[in-house]
């Protein structure tokens, strides 16, 4: 039907939490991500974006089924792979593969760098063409480093270096789609860029998908096709990335916008800042309504009773607000 | 009139196994009351190594440091690093305050925010238990955290990163000091909370006039805040010049290829990212020349081998506009402006 | 903090409750018939029968265990008419072998192993947290290598080993105890001297294998929240070494030796066997193994049994308790 590489249809995960002793125990359910519906195109990167404990990271997991979704659809090529059992996932997972933040966590000490990529093909019975160890070689040649480092330990490398690594395990099996899950942020600024551009020439030569997770809004504004900016488990906005960043809609993304400083004195002047009252609400206890009534400034009683559709407000651009900007 | 803060010459040394680490080495700059100076680096440039020093706060059996850190206050002069501990020691929390990258980790859990703010107010002042708590009930008010009465006894992990970020900057600013140095203090905070939290500063130093010294690693967060900046790279000062300057007119390679190289949310051009090659050099192991020249772009513009032989002196290229490259400032803005 | 207090005391009779069943379905299991084991010579099964009765025993498992119980808070009656034996509330059975009450025979074992338990408990609290600051606070110096060794000899070295030496090398050699007084019992409160001499030498027996322990523990857990970013903040406030030591470092760095201390204290109160045993002492311990191995003593070895848990059990609970004194994250779950 479509070219829609990935879509998720009212994707919820749930995770419940119990707390006291013996005898008292209260159950309490943590919405992290609840209903939410998402495409990614062939080729496309998709931003998802959002402060920490709005569900990002949790719908990143579910998609690749680190997660068993609670409600929902995951459809993978066509495919309703929400219901897939571990043995009939395993095909699926060479063609999508995850970059986590912390590369140094993600990577076995003990073992080399070949032996890490290596064992990316023994799992899934793979013999690449040419040799694995040919094939290893101009992988690490491909991300920017230098074939030589097959024998290296991840401890050797600077962290640029390790998630390139990282990288390179996750392309081993030639994927369509990558999830990204803030892939550059325990990165130094010089380095970020690096591997930006890195990730920028792969989707370009392998026709990659991506699906971007980060909490910078400058990085994803950069890399993404369209971005899907959440807010306590739900979808706020989401619309291509151009016109998102110029004229948002939801008080939310505003604000999360006007948030973020610009690396220019002049403009940061003259610049007026919408400051956000108060904290994030507890996902354990999320506010009626809206969930960002509390915070909002253009919050009325509806607001506060009845939680906004994510409604279609122009072809490319769908809002879940009562009083869009 | 003597600037608040004269560093000298500071170089911050710690012996290990593969040979000597210099973390920070030769920096020197002065700090106004009332100013707010930016130092920006990447890790290991040794920015929060430099503020440590300033603070007193290194295991002086382990670590090498020498230069000098000159206070001038109204009724003395006092250098830290020559001071014995116990002098330093009561400089810290009265004159000089620090806040920290992890509010999360930097509060006691086992006691209230009231009892460690009100332990800080009664060290400098004499004051009962109770004193202190109406004095902690007071600054808890003013760095806005709602209904002060009631959260003064409550326990840090009763707040979330925001706020608890805001009890540090209460209890840093307890005693009035003359000098706050914040390390990367919005870093772990989500991007609402960090413009909350650098309203904040601006707001109280305004309110106690004085001095900021920020490290942070953010270019943006910079030119929200700073008056001057300090650019830092493999433990030199590699930058020195006030804000518009160093944003307008970088006089040294690294500070335009890291201003070149980050996002900006209200530009998209969609074009690849002007990135710094290459690793920064283990400070084990500094080359003999420019430390950045392994990774320099610019340094095929420089005759010879001068960048890989001599180390560049910090010049000053315009009026108080201090940089370290062999290059002239109009050279290298000529080459930025190619580059982009 | 009551509602918590409350949940975990409800929790607690619940174990306890639970423990007291077991232990009678353990003891129902046994193989060994123990009305047949009152019987002497003069066997006949009617004679078993009859003491089968007069113990109580022939009725089932759960009714024993609900006249176990209502025996705790009431009292009870073993045999009828002229042999009538009454044992009053606490009642926790009768030893027909010693013709007593065990309540009556463990109360007065009690005082010398609750002697024991409370001496050992001082000295290696104090012997071993402060040589454990010491160490902490002069890492690397002679302290701290002294320590080291101090810690290799205690843990390495067995109580029954330990007891010994200091009892050959020391108590005797220096005739510091006459032997003919070991284990003498002497009241604490009229006669401190002579509650030393018995109990000195034993506590410390006791007491140098845990002190190591805890030294070990106190010195790593004190170095280890020395790095934690609260000890910088403490420092970048202007404390004084010693302030950030006293106040900061060590409250946080003791308090899990609150559970620990306390699970070993509750662990001695049950009896200690080993050293009870060399230094002649007629406590929890003594009574127990003799139960189990001269006289098969089934009513003695279920009470101790009962008892031993039910400190484990409570001081859990008091350590509990004081846990969410000291740690106020742990209040609200």
């Amino acid at each position: 039907m479509s070219n829609n590489i990935l879509e998720l249809e009212n994707l919820s995960k749930y995770f419940t939490t119990t707390s006291g002793g013996a005898f008292s125990r209260r159950k309490g359910v943590v919405k992290a991500v609840d209903s939410v519906n998402l495409t990614v195109a062939e080729g496309e990167t998709v931003g998802l974006v959002g402060e920490s404990g709005c569900g990002k990271t949790t719908v990143g997991r579910t998609v690749i089924k680190l997660y068993e979704p609670t409600a929902g659809k995951i459809i993978f090529e066509g495919e309703d792979i929400t219901k897939y059992s571990r043995s009939k996932m395993k095909p699926l997972r060479s063609k999508m593969q995850m970059i986590f933040q912390d590369p140094f966590a993600s990577l076995n000490p003990r073992k080399t760098v070949g032996s890490i990529i290596q064992s990316a093909y023994d799992i899934h019975g793979i013999k690449p063409a040419g040799g694995s160890e040919n094939e290893i070689r101009s992988l690490l040649e491909r991300v920017g480093l230098n074939s030589e480092h097959i024998n290296r330990f991840p401890h050797e490398f600077s962290g640029g270096q390790r998630q390139r690594i990282g990288i390179a395990r996750a392309l081993a099996l030639k994927p369509k789609l990558i999830v990204a899950d803030e892939p550059v942020s325990a990165l130094d600024v010089s380095i970020q860029a690096q591997v930006i551009n890195l990730l920028d020439d792969l989707q370009a030569e392998l026709k990659l998908s991506y699906l971007f997770i980060a909490h910078d809004l400058s990085v994803v504004q950069h890399i993404s096709d369209r971005v899907v900016v959440m807010y306590l488990g739900k979808v706020m906005e989401e619309a291509s990335t151009a016109e998102l960043f110029a004229a948002p809609r939801h008080p939310y993304t505003k604000a999360l916008l006007s948030a973020v400083p610009i690396p220019d004195p002049i403009i940061e002047r003259k610049r007026e800042r919408i400051i956000l009252k108060g904290d994030l609400p507890s996902p354990m206890n999320p506010p009626s309504g809206c969930v960002f009534n509390t915070r909002c400034w253009k919050a009325a009683d509806i607001c506060r009773t009845t939680a906004p559709q994510v409604l279609q407000i122009s072809p490319k651009h769908n809002l879940a607000c009562h009083f869009p900007e | 009139m003597k600037p608040f803060l004269q560093v000298k010459d500071l170089c911050v040394a710690f012996p290990t196994e593969d040979g000597q680490v210099k973390a920070a080495d030769g920096i020197s700059f002065d700090l106004n009351q009332g100013e707010t100076l930016a130092i920006v680096g990447e890790s290991g440039s040794g920015k929060s190594v430099t503020n440590l020093a300033i603070m007193g706060l290194h295991n002086k059996s382990k670590t090498q440091i020498s230069g000098s850190v000159t206070l001038n206050l109204p009724n003395q002069v006092i250098d830290v690093i020559s001071s014995t501990e116990d002098e330093v020691r009561k400089l810290r929390g009265s004159t000089m305050s620090m806040i920290f990258q992890d509010p999360m980790s930097s509060l006691h859990p086992y006691y209230s925010v009231g009892d460690q703010i009100s332990e800080a107010w009664r060290l400098y002042n004499s004051g009962s238990k109770a004193d202190g708590i109406k004095r902690a009930t007071e600054m808890i008010d003013l760095v806005g955290i709602p209904d002060a009465a009631k959260r003064v006894r409550e326990f840090p992990h009763q707040f979330s990163g925001g706020m608890r970020q805001r009890v540090m900057i209460a209890m840093a600013l307890v005693n009035n000091p003359k000098l706050l140095i914040a390390d990367e203090p919005t870093t772990a905070l989500d991007v609402t909370v960090q413009s909350q939290i650098m309203q904040l500063l601006k707001d109280m130093q305004k309110e106690f006039n004085m001095a900021i010294l920020l490290v942070t690693h953010d270019l943006g967060v910079v030119a929200q805040v700073a008056d001057r900046v300090c650019v830092m790279y493999a433990g030199k000062i590699v930058e020195q010049a006030k804000i518009d300057e160093i944003y307008y007119r970088p006089a040294q390679p690294y500070t335009v290829g890291l201003l070149q190289s980050i996002p900006r949310v209200d530009q998209f051009h969609g074009k690849r990212l002007t990135a710094i090659q290459g690793q920064p050099p283990s400070l084990i192991n500094l080359p003999q020349g420019c430390s950045f020249a392994e990774r320099c772009e610019f340094k095929k513009h420089v005759t010879g081998n001068l960048c890989t032989e001599v180390a560049p002196l910090l010049e000053e290229k315009a009026d108080s506009h201090f940089a370290r490259c062999h290059l002239s400032a109009a050279q290298i803005q000529d080459l930025a402006k190619v580059a982009k | 903090m009551l509602k918590y207090i409350s949940r975990r005391l409800s929790y607690t009779i619940f174990i306890l409750i639970l423990i007291s069943l077991v232990v009678f379905l353990i003891f129902a299991l046994l193989p060994a018939d123990p009305a047949a084991l009152t019987c002497g010579k003069t066997c006949n099964p009617q004679v078993i029968e009859a003491n089968r009765h007069r113990l109580g025993l022939d009725v089932s498992v759960w009714q024993q265990w609900w006249r176990f119980i209502v025996g705790l808070f009431q009292g009870r009656t073993y045999g009828e008419a002229e042999a009538l034996i009454k044992c009053p509330a606490p009642a926790f059975g009768y030893s027909f072998n010693r013709h007593e009450c065990v309540t009556k025979i463990i109360a007065d074992a009690f005082p010398i192993t609750l002697s024991l338990a409370i001496g050992a408990f001082i000295m290696w609290l104090s012997i071993g947290i402060s040589l454990g600051v010491l160490a902490a606070r002069f890492k690397g110096k002679f302290v701290d290598r002294a320590s080291t060794v101090f810690v290799l000899i205690g843990t390495s070295l067995p109580t029954f080993i330990s007891g010994i030496l200091i009892l050959l090398f020391v108590v005797i050699k220096f005739g510091l105890v006459n032997p003919l007084d070991l284990g003498n019992w002497a009241n604490p409160f009229t006669d401190p001297l002579g509650w030393l001499k018995t109990f000195f030498f034993p506590c410390l027996t006791l007491a140098f294998a845990y002190a190591a322990s805890y030294t070990r523990f106190t010195r790593s857990n004190i170095l280890e929240t020395s790095t934690e970013d609260y000890i910088r903040t403490a420092r970048a406030k202007g404390l004084s070494e010693k302030v950030v030591l006293r106040k900061h470092t060590l409250r946080a760095a003791l308090a899990p030796i609150v559970t620990i201390a306390g699970l070993d204290f509750a662990g001695l109160l049950g009896g200690a066997i080993i050293t009870e045993g060399i230094y002649n002492l007629a406590g929890l311990g003594r009574l127990s193994i003799r139960a189990v191995l001269v006289d098969y003593d089934l009513p003695i070895i279920l009470a101790t049994t009962l008892f031993a848990a039910t400190f484990v059990v409570v001081m859990n609970l008091i350590v509990d308790i004081l846990y969410a004194f000291i740690d106020p994250r742990v209040r609200v779950g």
